[in-house]
């Protein structure tokens, strides 16, 4: 599992990070950063709602 | 009456609706499931109206909601409810077929406020779904055959659409004149003196902007244009007049359905308004623990959220589950308004009628934190340009916690 940002679409609103600040982090400089790109299999939950809730549908999940 | 083919069936295919069928087909429901909407067009994401599609920079395929061809539905797209039966579970369409349903999910939004005395005038309207974008943007665009400079748009109502709208058409170049019968914008919403800062960044940027005012009259002067008469300041001529003086239910079609309207269709804590019956989205009104009030939210992440749980509830009643088993619908709201180069965010409640505190920065800074409160309890965070704070500080709001320690902890961060 795979966390994947597109970062042309993502605006910074940090709702990923409310979501699941394991994986997403919005520092002061307004920039997202992914905190691990391969998250353990028990944060599929968190991802998974991270990517509903994402108002630009900016992530996604790749299975490789 | 329902039989086994009848499956699911879904009012409103916009956000709500939507998130209900992914939801119910996350949960394994593998029934038909038929989707209800009297738009004619494929279901899209709304904030880019008064946005990016406003602006130009989206065109209508970027704002199409996205993975709806894995959801398996059968889409009728045009087609008015106009009635439903609940002893019989039957939905009426506008041409008087009776769709028979196992399930229902009732997501039929919210329906702008009208001016009255407008209906006559084309150039009037408010700004809620795709065709008024697209009007509105023909105008801003130059329809008239003017430069962006020339153009008026006279934007009634400073409210959350109001004041994008009033952003989106000074970054293209149109004057803009807004009017506002409070004191400050968003005053209801963020309180004498968060609105107070917002009225100053409109001002900063051009914006003809009348508080305390309203629109006394408005009369065409040819086809394109109509003067607008405020009970402060000159009259305009304008190319386009938004309305954004708030919505309403969309309700009206269940008067004589059996389910409960007020202000919303009513339902228990876990989002069912009778038996196989849920709703979702702007028209929801639902008792939360949080407030101890019934209560109904406009917000993008709330149609999100309540799509989640009413369709897991459907699902699971479905499936003969235990529906109380399942938790009790009471999430930290949470909204955004782009204006400008801004991002305003509000997780929690605010209003008028709360405290409010500054926790980081200064209210005529580009960058704030003010924290809203009642009695001492802390009720919500608003960040101006601070998503990190908002998201931190909104797990916070999920317990108790006072208006002194969190804005301690915004101060921390
Ligand atoms: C211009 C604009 C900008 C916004 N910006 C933001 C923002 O920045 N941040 C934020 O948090 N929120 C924002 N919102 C609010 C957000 O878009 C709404 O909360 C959300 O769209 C609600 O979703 P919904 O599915 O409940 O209702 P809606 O999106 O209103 O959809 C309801 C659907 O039901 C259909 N319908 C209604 N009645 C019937 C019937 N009888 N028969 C058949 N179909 C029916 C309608 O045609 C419609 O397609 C904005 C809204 C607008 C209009
Ligand atoms: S929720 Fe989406 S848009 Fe917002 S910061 Fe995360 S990825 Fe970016």
């Amino acid at each position: 599992m795979r966390v994947v940002v597109d970062f042309d679409l993502c605006e910074s609103n940090a709702i990923c990070m409310a979501v699941a600040p394991e994986i997403f982090e919005v520092r002061d400089d307004d920039f997202l950063y992914i905190l691990q790109d391969e998250p353990p299999e028990e944060l599929r939950g968190k991802l998974a709602e991270a990517v509903q809730r994402c108002p630009k549908q900016a992530i996604a999940i790749a299975e490789d | 009456m329902a039989t086994d083919a009848a499956g699911v069936v879904v009012v409103g295919a916009s956000l709500a609706g939507v998130h209900a069928v992914r939801s119910l087909r996350s949960e394994g429901f593998g029934g038909t499931i038929t989707v209800i909407d009297g738009q004619p067009h494929t279901p899209y994401d709304r904030p880019p109206l008064s946005k990016g599609f406003l602006a130009g920079d989206d065109d209508a395929a970027a704002i199409r909601l996205g993975g709806l061809d894995e959801l398996d539905v059968t889409w009728r797209l045009g087609t008015t409810a106009v009635g439903l039966d609940v002893e019989q579970a039957t939905v009426t369409l506008a041409n008087g077929t009776l769709v028979p349903f196992d399930g229902l999910v009732l997501a039929p939004g919210a329906v702008p406020r009208r001016l009255p005395g407008t209906d006559e005038l084309p150039m009037v309207r408010p700004l809620r779904d795709l065709d008024d974008a697209l009007a509105l943007r023909a105008v801003i665009d130059g329809a008239g055959g003017q430069e962006a400079s020339a153009v008026r748009v006279v934007v009634v109502g400073a409210g959350f659409i109001g004041a994008e709208v009033a952003a989106t058409c000074r970054d293209r170049g149109v004057e803009v004149t807004m009017v506002e019968m409070a004191t400050v914008p968003l005053e209801a919403a963020l309180g004498r003196h968060v609105g107070g800062a917002i009225a100053a960044l409109h001002r900063q940027h051009g914006v003809d902007l009348r508080l305390g005012a309203s629109v006394e009259g408005i009369d065409p002067v040819d086809d394109r244009r109509c003067l607008v008469r405020c009970t402060d300041g000159e009259p305009v001529v304008a190319d386009a007049v938004v309305v954004g003086i708030g919505v309403e239910p969309a309700t009206e079609w269940l008067a004589s359905s059996g389910v409960r309207l007020d202000n919303g269709i009513v339902t228990d804590e876990r989002l069912a308004a009778a038996a196989r019956i849920v709703v979702a989205g702007d028209a929801l009104r639902w008792p939360s623990g949080r407030t101890g009030s019934l209560e109904r939210i406009e917000h993008w992440e709330h149609a999100v959220a309540t799509g989640e749980a009413a369709g897991r509830r459907l699902a699971v009643e479905l499936a003969g589950g235990d529906v109380d088993a399942l938790p009790v619908f009471d999430p930290v709201p949470w909204f955004w308004s782009d204006q400008y180069d801004r991002k305003l965010q509000l997780a929690g409640r605010a209003g008028v009628d709360h405290d409010m505190e500054v926790a980081v920065g200064g209210l005529d800074e580009d960058r704030f934190v003010a924290v809203y409160g009642r009695g001492g309890r802390a009720t919500g965070v608003f960040g101006m340009n601070r998503p990190r704070h908002v998201a931190l500080l909104r797990q916070r709001l999920d317990g108790d916690v006072s208006v002194a320690d969190l804005v301690e902890a915004a101060a921390a961060l």
